[in-house]
C-alpha cells in the first residue's frame, strides 16, 4: 500500500511558476527517480510529496488517500536530506528514535527498530556518538537509518549522495539498491546525476523547467526518448546532435549516440579527428564535423593522429530524428 | 587543538599585543578597586600606590553598607537586568524565528518595523513613557523598568537573531517536522541551541547598558524601595562634596555581578561555537 499518485500539481512562488501540471503514478514497491538539471523543481516536488511545502493546486495521494492537508509526520513517509540534517546535539541513537518517541511508541518497540536499522547499516558501534564525531559517510548512513526506523510506506531521498566522494558514492548507491531489494518499499529519489538514475531506478521521471519531459524505465528512455532533451540528458557521454542536412535527412535535427558510431575509411559523414580521451577500457574520440564536435566512443584502446580525416558510419536503426520543436519523429 | 604549527615569533607578538590590551583595559578597574581600600587622604596623595598598613581603610565600604539599603539596590538591579534580558532574548528570538522561517504577507515590512527602533533612541519618548506609566499606575515599580528595557532591547535583538536564524539549515527544521516535532519544539529544541552564540552576544550587548542606566531609574522608579544600584550610588556624589571612598567602594561592588553574568554568557558563547552542526 505504498503507492503514490500526483494529480495535476502546480506550484508557484510568488508569480514564478516552478511546477507545471505534474501528474504521476507510482506503483507499490517501485523505485522512482526524478532527474533534471539544477533548478528544474525536483526538490520542490519532493517537498510537496513530503508535506513540507503546499502545492498551489493539485492533489497528492499516498496509499490511495488524499493527504493535501495531512502534516508531514502523519503521511507515513521518511525523508533523507542532502545535508543529512542530523540533530547535532543528539546521539546517533536519539537521532534515530526521536520520530518514534514523538509518535509515543512503546520503548521496547523503539529499541527494536533502532537495533534492526543499525544492524542493517552497520551503525552499532556508533550509536552513542554525536553526529560531529562521525565521518561524512557515516552521517549519511545515520540519516538513512533515521528514515529506516520510522518504517515508512514511502521513502523520499533528496540527492543523498551529492556530498560524498566518488568511491563512497558508489558504495552508498549499492547500499541503497540493496535496501530497496530487502524492504520492497516504494522509494522516490531526486538526483541530477543521470548515472545514479540509470543504475537505481525502476522508473525515471525526467523534469525540465517544472515540466515532466518523459516517464519510463531507464532502458525505455535510453532506447526510445520522446524528445531532444531526454535524448541528450540520458546516456553518457551525451548523444550527438547534428542538423539533418548533414546526411540529407528531412528532419531538423538528427541524434547519434557516441557508442553507436563507427570510425573507418567508409561512412556517411566526413570528419577530422580533433581530440582523444583515453579512459583505458574505452576511448572518447572527438571528431570535427563541419562546425560541430561529434563524440565517438570507441570500445578499447585506439590511436588516431590528430587532424587526420576519417569517415563516420552508423546503422539506420541507431539514428534518432527530431522535428523543429525538438520532438522525436518516429517511424 | 594544535592542528597547525605556528611560528613562535608570531605567537609571541600576538600574546604581547593581547597582554598590552588587557593591561590598558583593566587599568581603571584596578585603580578603582585599589583605591576603594584606602583612606581618603591616601587616595589623593598617591592614587596608584597599593594600600599599605598606613593607608588601608574600609571606611568606604562601611559607609556604603550603612547608608541606604545597598543589598536592596543590588537586588533591584539584578532583578531588572535578568528579567529584562530574559524577555529580550525570549521575545526577540521568537520574533526572529517567525520572520526568518515563515513566508507571509508583509514579512519584510514587519521585519523593518521591528528593527527601526535601533535608530530611534528610546529616551526621546521619556515623557510619553512617563505618562503611560503614571496612567497605568506602574510608577515606582520594577515592572516599569523591565518593560522599558525589554522594549528598547528588542529591535537590535530581532535584527541580529533573525540574521543568525536564517543560517540555520532549513533541512534540519524540516527533518524535525517529519519526525513530528511541533513548531515550538523546533524553535526551542533545534533552533535555539544552534544560535546560542548569537543569544550570548545579544545578552552581553544589552546587559551592560541596562545595569548601568541612570536615566530611567531616576525618572520611573526613584523611590527608596525600587532604587537600582547606579541610582543608589548617586547619594555619595554631591554637588559640592563627594565621598570618594564610598563611590569607589560602591563601584567596586557593582562590577562583580556584571562580571559574573559576563562569564556565564561567554561560556555559552564558546560552547555554541564548538557544537557540531550539520555538515
Ligand atoms: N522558497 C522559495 N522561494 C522562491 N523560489 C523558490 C523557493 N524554493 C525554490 N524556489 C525556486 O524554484 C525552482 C525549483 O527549485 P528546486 O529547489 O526544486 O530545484 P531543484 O531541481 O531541486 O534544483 P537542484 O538540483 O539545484 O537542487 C528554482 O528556480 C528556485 O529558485
Ligand atoms: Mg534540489
Amino acid at each position: 500500500m505504498g503507492s503514490l499518485t500526483l494529480k495535476n500539481i502546480n506550484k508557484s512562488f510568488g508569480s514564478v511558476l516552478v511546477l507545471k501540471d505534474i501528474s504521476l503514478e507510482v506503483e507499490d514497491g517501485e523505485f522512482v527517480i526524478f532527474v533534471g538539471p539544477s533548478g528544474c523543481g525536483k526538490s520542490t516536488l519532493l517537498r510537496i510529496i513530503a508535506g513540507l511545502e503546499d502545492a498551489t493546486s493539485g492533489d497528492v495521494l499516498i496509499a490511495g488517500k488524499r493527504v493535501n492537508t495531512t502534516p508531514s509526520s502523519k503521511r507515513g513517509i521518511a525523508m533523507v536530506f542532502q545535508t543529512y540534517a542530523l540533530y547535532p546535539h543528539l546521539s546517533v541513537r536519539n537521532n534515530m528514535s526521536l520520530g518514534l518517541k514523538q509518535a509515543k511508541r512503546p520503548k521496547a518497540y523503539i529499541e527494536e527498530r533502532v537495533k534492526v536499522a543499525s544492524d542493517m547499516l552497520e551503525l552499532g558501534p556508533y550509536l552513542d556518538r554525536r553526529p560531529a564525531e562521525l565521518s561524512g559517510g557515516q552521517r549519511q548512513r545515520v540519516a538513512i537509518g533515521r528514515a529506516l526506523v520510522r518504517n515508512p510506506e514511502l521513502f523520499l531521498f533528496d540527492e543523498p549522495l551529492s556530498n560524498l566522494d566518488a568511491a563512497l558514492r558508489v558504495n552508498t548507491r549499492l547500499e541503497i539498491a540493496r535496501l530497496h531489494r530487502q524492504l520492497e518499499t516504494t522509494m522516490v529519489y531526486v538526483t541530477h546525476d543521470q548515472v545514479e538514475a540509470m543504475t537505481l531506478a525502476d522508473k525515471i521521471v525526467v523534469l525540465q523547467d517544472g515540466r515532466v519531459e518523459q516517464i519510463g524505465s531507464p532502458m525505455a528512455l535510453y532506447n526510445d526518448p520522446d524528445n531532444i532533451f531526454v535524448a541528450g540528458f540520458i546516456g553518457s557521454p551525451a548523444m550527438n546532435f547534428l542538423p539533418g542536412s548533414v546526411i540529407g535527412d528531412s528532419a531538423r535535427t538528427i541524434g547519434l549516440r557516441p557508442e553507436m558510431i563507427m570510425l573507418g575509411d567508409e561512412g556517411e559523414i566526413e570528419g577530422e579527428i580533433s581530440h582523444l580521451e583515453h579512459l583505458g577500457a574505452d576511448t572518447n574520440v572527438y571528431v570535427r564535423v563541419g562546425e560541430q564536435l561529434v563524440t565517438v566512443r570507441y570500445m578499447g584502446q585506439t590511436d588516431y593522429e590528430i587532424g587526420s580525416k576519417t569517415m563516420l558510419s552508423y546503422s539506420l536503426a541507431a539514428l534518432f530524428r527530431f522535428d523543429e520543436k525538438g520532438r522525436r519523429i518516429r517511424g | 587543538m594544535n592542528k597547525v604549527k605556528h611560528n613562535p615569533l608570531n605567537i609571541l607578538a600576538v600574546h604581547a599585543i593581547l597582554v598590552i590590551y588587557t593591561v590598558i583595559a583593566l587599568f581603571p578597574v584596578v585603580v578603582i578597586i585599589l583605591n576603594s581600600f584606602k583612606t581618603r587622604k591616601a587616595i589623593f596623595r598617591e592614587p596608584l600606590a597599593l594600600p599599605n598598613a598606613d593607608s588601608f581603610s574600609l571606611a568606604g565600604y562601611e559607609t556604603v553598607l550603612k547608608q541606604g539599603d545597598y543589598f536592596g539596590y543590588f537586588q533591584n538591579s539584578m532583578i531588572v537586568t535578568v528579567v529584562s534580558l530574559f524577555f529580550i532574548l525570549l521575545f526577540g528570538a521568537m520574533a526572529a524565528f517567525a520572520l526568518s522561517e515563515y513566508r507571509f504577507k508583509g514579512n519584510t515590512l514587519m521585519g523593518l518595523y521591528l528593527a527601526i527602533g535601533i535608530m530611534i533612541p528610546i529616551r526621546l519618548g521619556t515623557v510619553s513613557i512617563l505618562q503611560i506609566m503614571v496612567a497605568s499606575g506602574l510608577v515606582n515599580t520594577l515592572t516599569a523598568l523591565i518593560l522599558v528595557y525589554t522594549a528598547s532591547g528588542l529591535p537590535l535583538a530581532i535584527f541580529i537573531l533573525s540574521e543568525f536564524m536564517r543560517q540555520v539549515s532549513a533541512d534540519l527544521k524540516d527533518a524535525g517536522r517529519i519526525d513530528g516535532l511541533s513548531e515550538y519544539r523546533i524553535f526551542f529544541f533545534l533552533v535555539l541551541p544552534l544560535v546560542r552564540p548569537a543569544l550570548a552576544t545579544v545578552a552581553v550587548f544589552n546587559m551592560i547598558p541596562i545595569w548601568n542606566d541612570l536615566w530611567f531609574p531616576l525618572i520611573l522608579a526613584s523611590g527608596e524601595e525600587t532604587k537600582t544600584l547606579t541610582l543608589g550610588s548617586q547619594v555619595f556624589i554631591g554637588q559640592f562634596v563627594t565621598d570618594w571612598n564610598a563611590v569607589l567602594s560602591g563601584l567596586s561592588m557593582a562590577i562583580l555581578p556584571v562580571m559574573l553574568l559576563y562569564i556565564i554568557f561567554s561560556k555559552q558563547l564558546i560552547r555554541g561555537i564548538t557544537s557540531g552542526a550539520v555538515k
